[in-house]
């Protein structure tokens, strides 16, 4: 498979009568903009604002982060399965709106998660503090069940994100990167020294707010499969979960994923990229040994000798890296895993909640319970009544000058376990 | 800013005493001098820190006289009162290793001064010292001063300043079991694949996180006569009263709670809820009995399946909460449980 993706840089985000992106800035007609939104019945009202890097705003409770894509050439649109009709992507051509986002928040089920800094301590831990965001709250018709709620949301947010990405349709990239894969058999005729290797994603599949969407399909209900890696650049992954925000996967990375990224710059080169295995990480055991038994399988079939597996969230799913990572070995392929860490607010616990011998090669995107100050900003989009009761806040975490006294747990993709950020331990 | 004043200790080889034959040289202190490697380091400390006094013994002498060598070494470091000791670097020898760690570990514990030392990472005094004070890693022997003075210079005088400590890998000490973030030049992925190639070629690859000794629990032997045990309802699933009286956290726990069920026998939606903030939480906020089995016991104490539902509940989340605080929470509401007679615990996760 061929994609080409045509980067094309936002430069600033301005409200105005009609939307269009000129020169680099984004226009967005908020009338517009909320029609979109509000095309579910279920969202009753909702509220658009922008955040730029190096402002003193605080954007909480997050839901997603989501980079505007518009899918101009080849099969099927940009999230299938979820706007654009089923059809298989991941050829063709590809535009990105590059250096922004649409950000969902607001208050959803449960606990509210997940803070962005646009400066500030924060800012240096979450990702999202670099992108221009284009934040929208959303609030719920009354009396509405929380997972039509987080649904109604999440749905929400694709639908802004498409229309924005709608504007670049006509436009001419920046620039332009080319992605391409091989069929087995082309792979071993045209590569047959190099090692084969392949990308293990981990899907959170938790449940509410820990779910995860692969062609719209709720990923608690596949089993193990392979896709191409092109696939995820036009939205074939999405997310629904944002709890324990550090260390979860907003559709931004899902689009962005740096592993298929830096694996496709070593494709050709040092290593034969073969494909992109998904799993998931259900909370029952018999679904964890289908899966881990299952993506095992697939590397053993794809005759790999290396693979990198990514996992998503912690405790409960360390049990799925560990499995996965033990019989991806077992069948003679080389791993390595990619994690983070829950070691206590002192450093000195017990990381994982599972280990194996056979896991000997790890990256860490950092502790977790690491403490932080965040300090009092100027603006805060969404709200702060639900701060002391995130993942990583505690009744302690609003201080009297205004600051929160927080683990880093709390800021949206600040451990992320795809290998987004530098943030590292030792 | 004044100089830091630096104690240095090291042993008869490196003062150039003697070898072996020397070793049973007996503690002396050399007050303004600088001896051995502690030119090396002088150097490298620049305008932040100098060498006030040295203090040389030898090592069977320390090692065999511990108790008065480590007492002697003592008053005279508290005598020049220093604002950070440095021992060594041992390297690779084995008793000098082992006596710059008990030294340094000492004057850190027993005069509250900073210490650092340096050692080669198989050194004896490296495995038995790590987690007291900050050992840097040193090559194998003495050909590797310049690199270990390197990495001890600056640390002594960040320890001496009371600076924060970055993680192991950027300051160069032997990994001591405290976790420590810190930012790498390049992302975890492209970390990833570096490391995975390496690992394909056969060639040496570093972990980021060495996998610990996995603490496992092997169950009690099951309980014979159920119809007369007391069985009490132990939680990480998060189940408290209504508004969570105790506030406790939705992630990484700072405590447990300890509730009275005497006379409850459903749990309802108006009633309980759960604070975890690791799973869905609707099912168990519609029907806190799914998490904490409440309403079932009640029935088997009914039927006489089992003697009694002890009447306290203890609950925590395990969401995020450290092991270590787990530990602590069992250990601690364990002991009550067994002043309470109760038999036998049922346990529930989420």
């Amino acid at each position: 498979m061929r994609l080409e993706l045509g980067h094309i840089y936002i430069k600033d985000i301005q409200f105005a009568a009609e939307s269009k992106i000129e020169d680099g800035i984004l226009y967005v007609s908020e009338e517009a903009l909320r029609a979109v939104a509000l095309e579910d019945e279920k969202i009753k009202s909702v509220s658009f604002d922008i955040a730029k890097p190096g402002e003193s705003v605080r954007i909480t409770p997050v839901k997603d982060v989501i980079e505007p894509r518009v899918k101009v050439e080849g099969r099927g649109g940009i999230f299938p399965g979820v706007i654009a009709k089923v059809d298989t992507v991941g050829e063709g051509k590809t535009y990105a709106l590059k250096g922004m986002a649409v950000v969902t928040a607001g208050k959803i089920v449960g606990f509210q998660e997940g803070i962005i800094d646009m400066t500030g301590p924060g800012a240096d831990y979450t990702p999202f503090s670099k992108t221009l965001n284009l934040v929208m709250v959303c609030e719920p018709v009354d009396d509405i069940k929380p997972h039509d709620y987080e649904a109604a949301v999440r749905f929400a947010g694709f639908r802004v994100a498409t229309y924005i990405g709608e504007l670049a349709r006509n436009l001419t990239p920046d620039e332009t990167k080319v992605y391409e894969t091989c069929t087995i058999k082309e792979g071993l005729e045209k590569y047959p020294n190099l090692p084969r290797v392949a990308y293990v994603q981990m899907l959170q599949s938790q449940g509410l707010l820990h779910d995860t969407y692969v062609y719209g399909v709720d990923a608690k209900k596949i089993v193990p499969t392979i896709m191409s890696p092109t696939e995820v650049m036009d939205g074939a992954i999405v997310s629904g979960n944002c709890v324990s925000a550090c260390d979860k996967n907003p559709t931004y990375v899902h689009l962005n994923n740096p592993v298929v990224e830096d694996m496709f710059e070593q494709h050709g080169k040092t290593i034969n990229f073969v494909g992109h295995i998904i799993t998931n990480e259900n909370v029952y055991l018999a679904d964890k040994q289908r899966s881990s038994d299952w993506t095992a399988k697939l590397c053993k079939m794809l005759d790999l000798d290396g693979a990198i597996v990514s996992q998503e969230g912690f405790g409960n799913p360390d049990t799925d890296l560990i499995m996965n990572c033990k019989k991806i070995e077992a069948e003679g392929v080389k791993t390595v895993i990619i994690t983070d860490e829950y070691a206590g607010r002192d450093g000195k616990s017990q990381s994982l909640a599972d280990a194996d011998p056979a896991a000997d090669a790890v990256v860490t995107g950092g502790n977790a319970n690491q403490v932080i100050i965040l300090p009092k900003l100027d603006k805060v989009i969404g709200t702060l009544d639900y701060v002391t009761k995130i993942a990583g806040a505690s009744e302690e975490t609003l201080r009297e000058d205004g600051s929160l006294e927080v683990e880093l747990q709390v800021l949206t993709g600040a451990t992320n376990e795809t290998g987004f950020n530098k943030l590292s331990a030792r | 800013m004044a100089k830091l004043k630096v104690v240095h200790y090291i042993n008869q080889f490196f003062a150039q005493i003697g070898g072996e034959e020397k070793a049973d040289y007996p503690a002396e202190i050399r007050v303004g001098e600088v001896v051995g490697p502690g030119m090396a380091l002088t150097q490298k400390f620049g305008d932040d820190a100098e060498i006030i006094a040295t203090i040389v013994c030898g090592d069977s002498y320390f090692n065999e006289n511990l108790e008065k060598a480590k007492a002697d070494i003592l008053a005279m470091v508290k005598e020049q009162a220093p604002d950070v000791f440095v021992a060594g670097p041992a390297f690779n020898a084995g008793r000098y290793g082992v006596a710059c760690g008990t030294i340094a570990a000492a004057v850190q514990e027993e005069l509250g001064i900073p210490a650092v030392t340096g050692m080669y990472v198989e050194n004896p005094g490296a495995d038995m010292f790590k987690t007291q004070v900050y050992i840097v890693s040193t090559k194998n022997s003495a050909a590797g001063m310049r690199d270990a003075v390197n990495k001890l210079a600056p640390l002594a005088v960040k320890i001496g300043k009371g600076e924060a400590i970055g993680a192991s890998s950027e300051e160069g000490y032997i990994p001591n079991g405290v976790r420590v973030n810190f930012f790498e030049k390049e992302r975890g992925s492209k970390r990833a694949v570096k490391m995975l190639l390496k690992k394909l070629a056969d060639k040496p690859f570093e972990t980021e996180f060495p996998m610990p000794d996995f603490d496992r629990v092997d169950p009690n032997p099951a309980v014979k006569d159920l119809a007369h045990a007391k069985i009490a309802l132990v939680t990480s699933g998060g189940i408290v009263p209504k508004g969570n009286p105790d506030h406790i956290e939705s992630s990484s726990a700072s405590h447990y709670g300890e509730y009275d069920i005497a006379g409850v026998m459903d749990l309802t939606e108006e009633t309980y809820e759960t604070a975890h903030g690791g799973y869905d939480p609707v099912y168990a906020n519609e029907d806190s009995d799914r998490v904490l089995p409440v309403d079932v016991l009640r029935d088997m104490e009914k039927e006489g399946k089992i003697g009694e539902l002890h009447h306290l509940f203890y609950t925590t989340t395990g969401n995020g909460t450290a092991v270590a605080s787990s530990k602590a929470f069992a250990a601690e509401f364990s002991a009550k449980l067994k002043a309470d007679g109760v038999d036998a615990v049922i346990l529930t996760s989420t």
